[in-house]
């Protein structure tokens, strides 16, 4: 097939399964597009067997190491831990908002970090709107932080971020450097995040809360000292070149064996913890970009990056990789960037994911998701309640991009 | 006389101190009715940001309550707790939800006497920005009198700047 209507298909074909994916029509699982359009590549012959056969064997650790997390931090929902957080900073808080603000900054850099960003938007947040409700604080500045933080505060680790996981496996580097290298960009994002927030918030964070009787549960002591030991785990394999996967996998069979026994998760939870619809549409996500890429996508793409680590050239790596991400989805935006990235070598793999992790901020939900949420929203007629939000990212994104990236390269620098 | 008709505009964080200052200035006989808004854009941004996931949020994972359920109830409670401690319990309750300065302006559009309003209560920032923009704004548009009052101590008349040297002029007005 001549390469540009090989290409012209798999672009149409990344679209319609970036769509779906977003609009979900009758709620169908997004892998419902895009395994059958993955298929098809391969049944046209767009996508060569071989390559195809490569990528998913590439992707294989990532997705089951995705699998151990997704699964790790469903439990320690069904462990309490979450709720205990709550708790926590409702007392800790001592009904003073600005306080309350600076333990959700905490507690959510801190979930992301170690659970990853789905346990901070699925899980997190709404035990931090309940508990701000409970106190009856205003609840704008602590549910925006969570939303912010969930992305900027996911440089930290491999398993911060699916992003991450994904690169972690293309940049060569262990969990221990990996992390090393991103303590100081993920510390710069948050600085930058609490004083935008902060001010932008000031009007919101007055008052005080009622005082809250004390409810406490008792804390998930198994739940905390099974998470703390996977993330020591995470090191330790990564020391002995062993997959840290294993850690998670590790971390998420201790929980689920009392967890079944003493029935707090059925087989069935377990299942559907682990997103197998889910799994499967990144395998075929993987395999369809793979197709866009091999087709001409690519080599633009290696055209446009820039070489070296000098710290011009880290920041438009990041840049494009922000606006990438919120042109289509950080997902097939730090796929397509890979490639090009790691032949760049490590620190333009960590400037894609500043850039991919921290740029879906600026336009609510990152991606041309955004243009079909936005049209969705108008056919109900509803009026848009965006602009503060769009103001917010404005005022943060490029603050931290440009920060995250100048910490990442005094970084690279240190570590030599 | 007709009664006076009076819509107290309950706030989170400021509410307990707007209903104390509000109930020293209620007149007797008066019809009052507390109102509380919730934005419509935090349960929004919230919702939104598990679209941003990708479906990543999919089946039992969604939480067991929507973000609105859980700001309707707290919306109620708030109010209740209210009128409890203005001592009312006749008073009318009004929970609306959407752009909170526009719909506080809908609730006192017609026949209302008296808004009452907390200031935002930073004492930090006395000056023409001491009101957020959104109360700026109810304060500029409200079709009623407004009783602006603070949550906790007003500030001591120490908080006046001094006066500026003899000779100084305010710079020109831009409009």
């Amino acid at each position: 097939m001549p390469g540009p209507i090989a290409e012209t298909i798999a672009g149409l074909l990344l679209v319609a399964t970036l769509v779906s994916a977003v609009v979900r029509p009758w709620g169908l699982p997004e892998a419902l597009v895009a395994v059958p359009a993955a298929g098809l590549l391969l049944l046209l012959g767009i996508l060569p067997l071989g390559q195809a056969g490569a990528e998913a064997s590439s992707l294989a650790p990532t997705i089951g190491f995705l699998a151990a997390v997704l699964v790790l931090a469903n439990l320690c929902d069904r462990f309490g831990l979450f709720e205990a957080a709550g708790t926590w900073m409702a007392t800790g808080s001592r009904g003073r908002p600005v306080t309350l603000l600076a333990l959700v900054f905490a507690i959510a850099s801190t979930v992301t970090a170690v659970l990853s960003l789905d346990a901070t938007v699925v899980l997190l947040t709404p035990v931090v709107f309940a508990t701000v409700a409970r106190l009856r604080l205003r609840a704008k500045p602590h549910v925006y932080a969570c939303t912010h933080l969930a992305n900027s505060a996911s440089l930290l680790l491999p398993v911060s971020n699916l992003t991450n996981l994904l690169a972690f496996s293309a940049s060569g580097l262990s969990f221990v450097r990996f992390g090393a290298t991103m303590a100081l960009p993920w510390l710069a994002a948050i600085a930058v995040e609490w004083l935008v927030l902060r001010r932008f918030f000031a009007v919101d964070l007055v008052g005080h809360a009622e005082p809250v009787s004390d409810t406490r549960g008792p804390v998930p002591v198994f739940a905390c000292v099974v998470v703390v030991l996977t993330l020591l785990g995470f090191f330790v394999t990564s020391l002995f070149h062993v997959a840290p996967a294993f850690a998670a996998l590790g971390g998420a069979v201790t929980l689920a064996v009392p967890a079944l026994v003493n029935r707090r998760a059925t087989v069935r939870d377990i299942g559907l913890a682990l997103e197998v619809p889910f799994l499967a549409f990144v395998l075929a996500l993987g395999l369809i970009v793979k197709a866009v890429s091999v087709h001409g996508l690519g080599t633009l793409v290696t055209h446009l990056m820039p070489g070296g680590t000098s710290l011009g050239a880290l920041l438009l790596i990041a840049v494009i990789a922000a606006v990438l991400a919120n042109l289509i989805n950080n997902l097939p935006a730090v796929l397509l960037l890979l490639p090009a990235a790691s032949v760049a070598g490590p620190g333009a793999v960590l400037a894609v994911l500043i850039g991919v992790n921290t740029g879906p901020n600026l336009t609510y939900v990152g991606s041309l998701a955004t243009l079909l949420w936005r049209r969705v929203l108008r056919q109900r007629g509803e009026e848009l309640p965006l602009s503060e939000f769009v103001r917010l990212g404005a005022l943060t994104v490029p603050l931290v991009l440009v920060t995250a990236t100048v910490a990442l390269w005094v970084s690279l620098r240190l570590m030599g | 006389m007709p009664a006076m008709r009076i819509v107290i505009w309950v706030v989170e964080g400021t509410w307990q101190g707007c209903i104390d200052a509000a109930s020293h200035s209620l007149p007797a006989g008066a019809q009052v009715a507390l109102l509380h808004v919730t934005p419509s854009d935090v349960a929004e941004v919230a919702g939104a940001a598990t679209t941003g996931l990708l479906g990543r949020a999919f089946a039992g994972r969604r939480p067991a309550r929507s973000f609105q359920d859980v700001a309707d109830a707290a919306a109620s409670e708030l109010l209740a707790a209210a009128a409890a401690r203005l001592g009312r319990q006749d008073a009318a309750l009004l929970r609306r939800r959407g752009r909170v300065e526009r719909e506080v302006i809908r609730a006192v559009a017609e026949n209302v006497d008296l808004l009452v309003v907390a200031r935002d209560g930073d004492h930090s920032r006395l000056g023409p920005h001491s009101l957020g923009p959104t109360t700026r704004f109810v304060v500029d548009h409200a079709p009623c009198a407004v009783l602006l009052v603070w949550p906790d101590e007003p500030p001591g008349i120490e908080s006046i700047p001094p006066p500026p040297p003899p000779g100084h002029h305010p710079p020109p007005r831009r409009d």
